[in-house]
């Protein structure tokens, strides 16, 4: 019985310094980061934010059905239940006056496929598909190729 | 009741008898009195320029603009209330100033907007009357800072030029036309033309 107890106590002491060890020297866990190997316990000054470009020529689609990406910066369009800024161009009603790109005519259907007046309400929220694109490289190389109808 | 009849008599002769003072002393104290009355009454228009007098009603209104390009950019320039609301001009600025008090008279008399649900409520209001005053001075307070004529297409993206070259070259259109809601969160726009 004594014996036991001491083993447990001893066991028990082991592990307490062992923790202590490790709490010294956590660095940075053993894990190498893209964004730079930053201790854990220190935080690592932010990046510079990412700008997206005032205009850039059209970006090209990569996938069939892709939502066209949004070649042009966005910063403060509304788009609430009171306003919708993109509708305002790329609207039916205005897009030829503005020399914007039409929605497509995706955007007029309802879930059940009824072809409806006006935009959806599903697709109201442009940017839920439709996205800019900032000027930013990738992190990881990566071997995607467009379908081949969509290649040049 | 008589002591008043009196002293408005005594007064009276104030004004009609001559002074016992020297014409240069007169003078001189009508002089300070002007340039204090004059000072004074300009230090007060210009409190009521400041953003902390606007947000004294439209607090919630103050708070939006901070995250448009009108309040923080990469220059460094900062357009508060007044520069946008109130005209720049002596005069104009004057018969904004009066027109405020109409307004002044709707926000504590009848409390029109002192609560943000009847803000909401107005906004579309609101905002209408300062679009049609906008395009009725041509958006001068727009142009206070951003003159059409040092405008360089070149500097400008393809999206702008194709607008400004044109409809607003020609004074078909003005800045307020198509920007609306630059500052601040729109109203309801579905009636609003360009945006329905």
């Amino acid at each position: 019985m004594k014996k036991s107890i001491l083993l447990t106590l001893s066991i028990t002491l082991t592990l307490i310094s062992g923790f202590a060890v490790s709490e010294e020297q956590r660095g940075i866990g053993g894990v190498e980061s893209l964004r730079g190997s930053a201790e854990l316990e220190a935080t690592r000054a932010a990046d510079p934010m990412k700008k997206v470009p005032r205009d850039q020529v059209d970006i090209e689609s990569s996938y069939v059905f892709q939502p066209p990406l949004i070649p042009h910066h966005i910063r403060n369009y509304e788009i609430s239940l009171n306003a919708n800024k993109c509708l305002s161009c790329h609207g039916w009603k205005n897009a030829k006056e503005m020399g914007a790109t039409k929605i497509s005519v995706t955007h007029f259907t309802n879930r059940n496929d009824e072809v409806l007046a006006d935009v959806s309400p599903r697709r109201y929220f442009c940017l839920q598909c439709h996205v800019t694109q900032a000027d930013a490289k990738p992190l990881v190389g990566n071997s995607f190729e467009r379908v081949q109808s969509l290649q040049k | 009741m008589k002591w008043i009849i009196n002293a408005l008599k005594g007064f009276w002769g104030i004004l009609r008898r001559p002074s016992k003072a020297a014409v240069g002393v007169v003078l001189f104290m009508g002089f300070a009195g002007g340039l204090m009355f004059w000072g004074a009454f300009n230090t007060g228009m210009e409190a009521t320029n400041t953003e902390e007098f606007c947000s004294g009603c439209h607090a919630p209104i103050v708070a939006e603009i901070q995250e448009t390009i009108h309040y923080a950019n990469r220059s460094g320039v900062r357009a508060i209330c007044s520069d946008c609301h109130v005209p720049h001009a002596w005069t104009d600025k004057i018969v904004r100033k009066v027109q405020a008090s109409k307004e002044l008279f709707a926000y504590f008399v009848t409390q029109t907007i002192n609560t943000p649900e009847k803000f909401k409520e107005r906004r579309a209001h609101l905002a209408e009357r300062e679009w049609a005053r906008m395009k009725s001075n041509d958006s001068l307070e727009c142009r206070n800072c951003h003159n059409f004529e040092f405008m360089d297409f070149s500097e400008q993206s393809p999206r702008s030029v194709r607008q400004h070259s044109t409809a607003l070259a020609s004074g078909e259109k003005t800045c307020v036309d198509c920007h609306k809601g630059i500052a601040h969160r729109l109203p309801d726009m579905h009636k609003v033309e360009g945006w329905n």
